[in-house]
């Protein structure tokens, strides 16, 4: 089974990085951006049968760090 | 009683000779060298230290990989026996990867790399890090880092700030931090983590080039804490 993590960073944390690439698509030309912000996927292929719970406790201990940042998890078959 | 430091080395750890060097400059005792993927420190230690540097190249988060190496359990073990532990720079990143200090370090506010000599102001004169610094005094400690913009939510900073665990401030802002936090105690004021480098300020001769010698006194207060424990 395949699960897809998706840390964001929490609303109201500053992303300098978001920030650069706004100010970066604004310099390209593209208007009508109002705001970037930038986060991490991450894939991971497990055993079959992994439970939710299991990923949530990576998500906690190591893929995302809870005091700046949120994560989703979405789970689906291989492929 | 002869005082005993060890310095834990990460993959990518690239102050650990300077803050061994500092130690054995101050205490005149050799710091006894730790690899992350030991499991045991050595016995009887009056101090652990995490230099600084990129620990995993900066993979996943600054520090979050080190975080997890062996060695931590046995440091948050001697952590929670009392023993002193310090962090600098990315040993900061990596004492807050392992929750062992509150809140965690973004980006640069302003994106750049910020590599200088920064005034600080000592805000806390009650640990064993600070002990001899005067309150509110004015100390000058290099910076060189990417991601050392303190952040903690509302509630997380009115408490440290109300308990005193805010150690050093900066005096002139610098990487965005919240309130300007330069350097962080845990509750019990026995783990010190900081972003500017003491280690790198330990030359009395340097007073005038890039550096000084204040740092040089942040391991002093933690040699006299020692003597007087």
């Amino acid at each position: 089974m395949q699960a897809r993590v998706l840390v964001r960073l929490k609303p109201g944390v500053l992303d300098p990085q978001g920030r650069a690439v706004h100010n970066a698509l604004e310099g390209l030309g593209f208007a009508g951006v109002e705001d970037v912000r930038i986060g991490r996927l991450i894939e991971l292929d497990l055993a079959d049968g992994t439970d939710h719970h299991t990923i949530r406790a990576m998500c906690e201990k190591l893929l995302a760090n809870t005091v700046i940042e949120s994560f989703t998890i979405e789970t689906g078959a291989a492929g | 009683m002869t005082f005993r430091a060890a310095v834990i080395t990460f993959p990518g750890s690239n102050c650990d000779r300077d803050m061994a060097t500092a130690l054995e400059a101050v205490s005149g005792q050799p710091a006894l060298r730790v690899w992350h993927g030991d499991a045991d420190l050595p016995d009887r230690l009056d101090l652990i230290a995490l230099p600084g540097g990129f620990s995993y190249g900066d993979y996943l988060r600054s520090g979050a990989m080190a975080a997890t190496s062996p060695i931590m359990h046995a440091v948050i073990a001697a952590a929670q026996r009392g023993v002193p532990v310090l962090g600098v720079c990315n040993g900061f990143q990596v004492l807050t990867e392992a929750r062992m200090l509150p809140g965690a370090l973004l980006r640069n506010a302003g994106q750049r790399f910020i590599c200088r000599t920064v005034d600080l102001t000592v805000a806390n004169t009650t640990s064993p890090f600070t002990a001899g610094f005067a309150p509110g005094e004015a100390i000058r400690v290099p910076v060189a880092h990417h991601d050392g913009n303190y952040y903690a939510d509302a509630e997380t900073l009115d408490r440290i700030e109300s308990e005193g665990q805010v150690a050093f401030r900066y005096a002139t802002g610098c990487n965005g931090s919240a309130r300007d936090i330069a350097g962080v105690l845990s509750a019990n004021g026995r783990v010190l983590g900081m972003m500017p480098h003491p280690e790198r300020a330990i030359e009395p001769a340097a007073v005038n080039a890039m550096g000084g010698a204040d740092g040089r006194r942040l391991f002093a207060n933690i040699l006299a804490a020692f003597a007087s424990a």
